[in-house]
């Protein structure tokens, strides 16, 4: 079961009340109607699934949230039971694709490469933080469980409000700074390949929020900059191009009272990181770093 | 109604640096994008970036390589201004904490690529596109220009003389997905395009499902014409079950093609006896296919890529990328078995048509990256081409925008040069998929007053949405579908008459069936279905001009391929194909390549590698 059900159960009513004023009046009636087309063809399109899915073995079960703040029958969360067809390779996404483009088109979700480098596509597949574009089906037990990711304001069906994250990203100034550049024309910065490798796994962060999602302490202090902005930190930190005063200032922005001392090493964000990044290890040396600093000193 | 000096349209590479180079041109810019900045499809570029930056290479050799891989299709002053650029914009890179492979002395690295004289691609590792996207984005975030992620552009606020070089553009209408608003983005210094690729017209493809070609067809519905649609260039390794790109990398790092009997085919069957795997990417993606054609292919269907000889060390360092997506998308290990590939849709060489300072024909209006078409990639691109294509146009467009001054362009762009009409008669109908998305010019008198041709825009857009939402009608899924299949089936590698006909016949058939067409979802909140049915209107626009453009052109050259005709055609062919939008039918015609350079013309040779 889900944490983020009781959150949510409250969140529409509110959501529903301010975009009903929102909707133009102007054909209402049309919509009103084309409303109640649509919620008879799902049904219908469902029962034909269902047929079909007695009749064919080869069809996995999808269990969808389903919420919508302006459609009637939506504006209560649920979820809607989808047939897919299996075929070798099926990832979450393909399944997700496939129900909306052959069963309901007003299926949502937020989904663009395929290839597990747009971060678009984090969901809640049976119980963990995923990317549904690299997660096989066949991996998985049936009936697939799929929802929003916990702990953030639902948008519609899958979508989520990504605002607070992206606020938590730009928070630790994630862009490189540094104060002397080559004087040359055409002329890079050196950096040893140590100092590249080191780096290395904290710059494959492609934002998709699993991280954020999966930690308890984010969900309980919204101040938290979570693992994905601390790793962000981390990236410039360890950059031996920016210089020391500059890691001086990166290492006051994550030893602030939301920053790095919240982590409890529950290693929930390393388990979910979609491109292995090793976030806890990444925080803890933060840790190290700051006490080394402020021994300094001391 | 927003109002900012300069409107970016998209916000993958060529986008956020045309930003960033407005801003510090003094210009207000923001950027309006369908997707946040990091989810753009730049980020899925592998192989790396092109720049002649050591003392034995120049930028001349540059420029060379890619006029010859361009198969002589490129236009000399803006290949030059590419390849003179490359070098100052990866230093700019490097110096915003790109963080690209480094040598034992601490300097960027550079390895081969096809069709290249000179190792000079820099890189970072095989995700080259994601760092660059990443260090990009961390300096709009750094400068504070204003982002509005998640708004869909759906058409742009143009002026409506008779002729389209005599409009100008005063913004852009978007719709905010998130709420469904609908607003006009007044530009008071100019728009610039940067919404990428047109990979969604094919079902077998490496882009992103976002890539649906929307600024392409946007500025070809105001009148500026599209360059060169027919050039579609295939990358001969993508894996077979889903398209994901396996970078041209790995064959520079001395990865080997195989078939089914384990013959090394590019040299066993003389494909490309010099440079074997490292021949221009049109020519390994034939090779490929004839092999699977004549009966040599693994499954009738892909060959193999081999890379296990490069050991652990070499690929763990330069490649890690590639071992997780053969692992994650085709379940294959590519340190221990070779790696399954074919070829698919990766990029197109044509685009909006631009002179080398991103300018198009309409005042106001200018277009970078993929979705333009300056042009610097002709008939074929190579490998690591297009990401200093961003940057460097990126900026060029974002300072000309801001009012730098750049100069006079050598590149006429309209009907203001040399050019000729096509003498091609099409047997399908053509144009007009219903809508009310007419053609700029509509006949009536002519509104230059930007408030009024912005608040125009806006109303027809508000217009549009309310129709597809109110009426009954099909789904654009199955639309679209038509068009992706007819497309891989008939307008691909292999390109015969009679297939490209019937391809335009089931174009023409999907735009009447796109006269019915209807959003099922009713709500103004995150409707995917409508976003998705729009961009669908912009797919069958591009269908149609490039699958003409590759029935008019009976010649082979570069990426394109005819049966009918497999040699290039100096005499008859060297020149642009031209697709203008005027009067609601597509017209063609063509204008002239431009092979004067700086100092030297380059005279078409045989392309052998």
């Amino acid at each position: 079961m889900s944490t983020q059900v009781p959150e949510q159960q409250e969140e529409p009513t509110e959501a529903a009340a301010e975009t009903e004023t929102q909707i133009p009046s102007k054909g209402d009636a049309r919509r009103a109607e084309k409303r109640r087309r649509a919620a008879e063809r799902r049904a219908q399109k469902q029962a034909e699934e269902a047929e079909r899915a007695a009749a064919d073995e080869d069809t996995i079960e999808l269990k969808v949230f389903r919420y919508d703040p302006e459609v009637e029958g939506k504006q209560e969360p649920r979820f809607d039971t989808f047939h897919v067809p299996f075929t070798k390779g099926m990832t979450v996404l393909d399944a997700l694709m496939y129900a909306r483009d052959t069963y309901d088109s007003s299926l949502t979700f937020r989904h663009s490469c395929r290839q597990a480098i747009c971060g678009s596509d984090a969901m809640f597949v049976n119980g963990t933080q995923k990317l549904a574009c690299k997660t096989q089906i066949s991996e998985l037990q049936e009936p697939i469980r799929v929802e929003p990711l916990p702990h953030a304001e639902v948008t519609k069906d899958l979508v989520i409000e990504m605002e607070h994250f992206y606020e938590q990203m730009h928070a630790v100034e994630p862009y490189f700074q540094t104060n002397e550049l080559p004087d040359g024309e055409l002329e890079e910065q050196r950096q040893s390949r140590e100092n590249r490798e080191k780096i290395k796994m904290s710059t494959r962060c492609i934002w998709c929020s699993a991280c954020m999602s999966s930690c308890n302490i984010a969900a309980g202090d919204n101040e938290y900059l979570g693992p994905a902005a601390i790793n962000k930190a981390y990236r410039f930190a360890m950059d031996e191009r920016e210089g020391e005063d500059i890691k001086q200032k990166r290492l006051e922005i994550i030893e602030q009272e939301h920053g790095v001392w919240r982590c409890q090493t529950q290693f929930s964000c390393t388990e979910v990181c979609p491109k292995d990044i090793p976030l806890t290890e990444h925080i803890q040396e933060l840790k190290r770093e700051a006490v080394k600093n402020n021994l300094k000193f001391w | 109604m927003y109002e900012h000096d300069v409107i970016v349209v998209g916000a993958g590479g060529a986008g956020l640096r045309a930003a960033i180079a407005a801003q510090e041109a003094g210009a207000d810019a923001a950027i309006v994008s369908k997707l946040h900045p990091v989810r753009s499809h730049t980020g899925a570029a592998e192989g790396g970036i092109n720049a002649a930056l050591r003392e034995a290479d120049s930028w001349e050799d540059h420029a060379y390589d890619t006029m010859k891989g361009s198969d002589y299709l490129g236009d000399a002053p803006a290949v030059e201004a590419l390849c003179k650029g490359s070098p100052e914009e990866v230093i700019t890179l490097e110096h915003w904490g790109m963080p690209f492979s480094r040598e034992e002395d601490g300097r960027v690295s550079q390895r081969p690529f096809g069709g290249l004289s000179f190792p000079r691609t820099t890189y970072a590792g095989a995700e080259t596109g994601h760092q660059m996207l990443h260090a990009m984005y961390e300096q709009v975030v750094k400068r504070g220009i204003t982002v509005y992620d998640e708004w869909h552009v759906m058409d742009l606020a143009v002026t409506d003389e008779e002729d389209p070089e005599d409009r100008t553009c005063y913004g852009v209408v978007a719709y905010d997905i998130a709420s469904g608003e609908i607003s006009g983005f007044r530009a008071n210094d100019g728009v610039i395009l940067a919404t990428g690729g047109m990979g969604q017209v094919y079902d077998h493809t490496t882009n992103a499902v976002a890539n649906t070609g929307d600024g392409v067809a946007m500025a070809y519905r105001a009148g500026v014409p599209m360059e060169d649609m027919e050039f579609i260039q295939f990358h001969p390794t993508t894996l077979p079950s889903t398209g994901v790109l396996i970078s041209e990398g790995v064959r520079g790092e001395g990865g080997i093609l195989y078939n089914a009997e384990g013959e090394r085919f590019m040299f066993e069957h003389g494909y490309a006896n010099n440079a074997g795997e490292l021949a221009s990417r049109d020519v390994v993606s034939r090779a490929e296919l004839t092999e699977v054609n004549e009966g040599r292919g693994i499954e009738d269907e892909y060959v193999h890529l081999d890379m296990r000889h490069l050991g652990e060390e070499r690929i763990l360092d330069r490649l890690e990328n590639i071992l997780h997506l053969a692992e994650d998308f085709e379940g294959a290990d590519g340190l221990t078995e070779p790696m399954p590939v074919k070829p698919g849709q990766h990029y197109g060489m044509g685009g909006v048509e631009t002179n080398e300072h991103g300018e198009t024909c309409i005042s106001g209006l200018y277009a970078v990256g993929e979705c333009a078409c300056a042009s610097v990639h002709g008939a074929n691109r190579l490998g690591g081409n297009a990401l200093p294509e961003l940057i460097v146009f990126g900026k060029l467009a974002g300072r000309h925008a801001a009012g730098d001054d750049l100069g006079e362009a050598e590149i006429p762009t309209g009907k203001t040069g040399e050019y000729e009409m096509a003498d091609y008669e099409f047997e399908t109908e053509l144009g007009e998929s219903g809508g009310t998305s007419p053609a700029a010019a509509d006949g009536g008198a002519v509104v230059t007053d930007p408030e009024t041709v912005l608040s125009a825009a806006v109303q027809r857009a508000e217009a549009r949405v309310e129709e597809l939402m109110d009426r009954r009608g099909r789904n654009h899924a199955e639309i679209r579908s038509a068009v992706q299949e007819t497309m891989t089936q008939h307008v691909n590698v292999f390109r015969e008459e009679s297939g490209l006909k019937q391809a335009l016949e089931d174009i023409q058939r999907a735009r009447e069936a796109y006269k019915d067409v209807a959003v099922a979802d009713p709500s103004r909140t995150y409707n995917t279905d409508l976003i998705h049915t729009m961009e669908t209107r912009n797919l069958l626009d591009i269908a149609e001009a490039l699958t003409m453009g590759a029935l008019a052109r009976k010649e082979f050259r570069g990426a394109h391929w005819r049966k009918e005709n497999q040699v290039r055609d100096d005499e008859e062919w060297l020149k642009h194909t031209m697709v203008s939008w005027n009067d609601g039918e597509p017209e063609l015609w063509y204008k002239p390549v431009i092979l004067e350079g700086e100092n030297k013309t380059y005279e078409p040779k045989v392309r052998s590698y």
